[in-house]
């Protein structure tokens, strides 16, 4: 199951879900909202998805991960709306007869979430300004538009 | 002439001032949407972005149909 909430991850009641009696692993990622980024100090964090593909594409991951890997469960949980330092912005479980695959499957889906579902990052800086992250050369022409 | 429904999300939505609006045009493709949309709006070149077409992944080149919904996806950055 993959899902997009506002409101705080409750990692056990996800992780419950992952609960099954052939398996003798559980493995889960926390992503947690960091007070600094490439040399800036954060206050805070805005995640804005494009919810119905953001769900699809987050879905198709999770189907991609139970066909590569042999594990029994897995879910992802990722926030949307503003978050503070410290926050779970996304928590990822899986469950597996054996350790092993559970680690690999856990990493396939983290890696994948980031890379290719519609979900975008706001950065709001201690030095007054914002900006959204991976975006430098839109924010850029932003700029040039209005002022220029 | 189509109308085409647009969905913008993050910085394209800040940068259109809006979250959505539907266009009447002429533009054959995904690619022509945007090139019209980036000059009312003033939108940066869209390096690494990708086009959604009625919620799914497509491509630039794809035919505009009458009512499709068109989101432009800047590189994303979950996490």
């Amino acid at each position: 199951m993959f899902d997009l909430t506002e409101n705080p991850i409750s990692v056990s009641t996800f992780a419950e879900q992952l609960r099954n009696e052939t398996c003798g692993a559980l493995v889960s990622f926390d992503g947690w909202v960091r007070n600094h980024n490439e040399g800036q100090q954060v206050l805070r964090l805005e995640y804005e998805s494009y919810p119905a593909l953001a769900i699809k594409e987050g879905e198709k991951i999770l189907a991609e991960a139970l066909q590569r890997f042999p594990i029994a469960r897995v879910v992802c949980v990722h926030r949307t709306g503003s978050l503070d330092i410290g926050d779970i912005a996304v928590w990822v479980g899986v469950s597996a007869p054996h350790r092993g695959e559970a680690f690999d499957a856990c990493r396939y889906v983290i890696d994948e979430v980031k890379l290719r579902v519609p979900i975008w990052k706001k950065e709001h800086y201690l030095d007054g300004d914002s900006g959204w992250v991976n975006c430098e050369a839109c924010a850029t022409a932003k700029h040039n538009h209005h002022h220029s | 002439m189509k109308t085409i429904h647009i969905e913008y999300f993050a910085i394209l939505r800040e940068q259109a001032e809006r979250a959505s609006e539907s266009l009447l045009t002429d533009a054959p493709t995904a690619e022509a949407l945007f090139q019209e949309l980036q000059s009312a709006h003033g939108f940066a070149a869209p390096r690494n972005f990708k086009v959604a077409i009625n919620d799914e992944f497509s491509v630039w080149a794809a035919k505009l149909q009458d009512g499709d919904r068109v989101v432009f996806i800047p590189p994303v950055a979950g996490g």
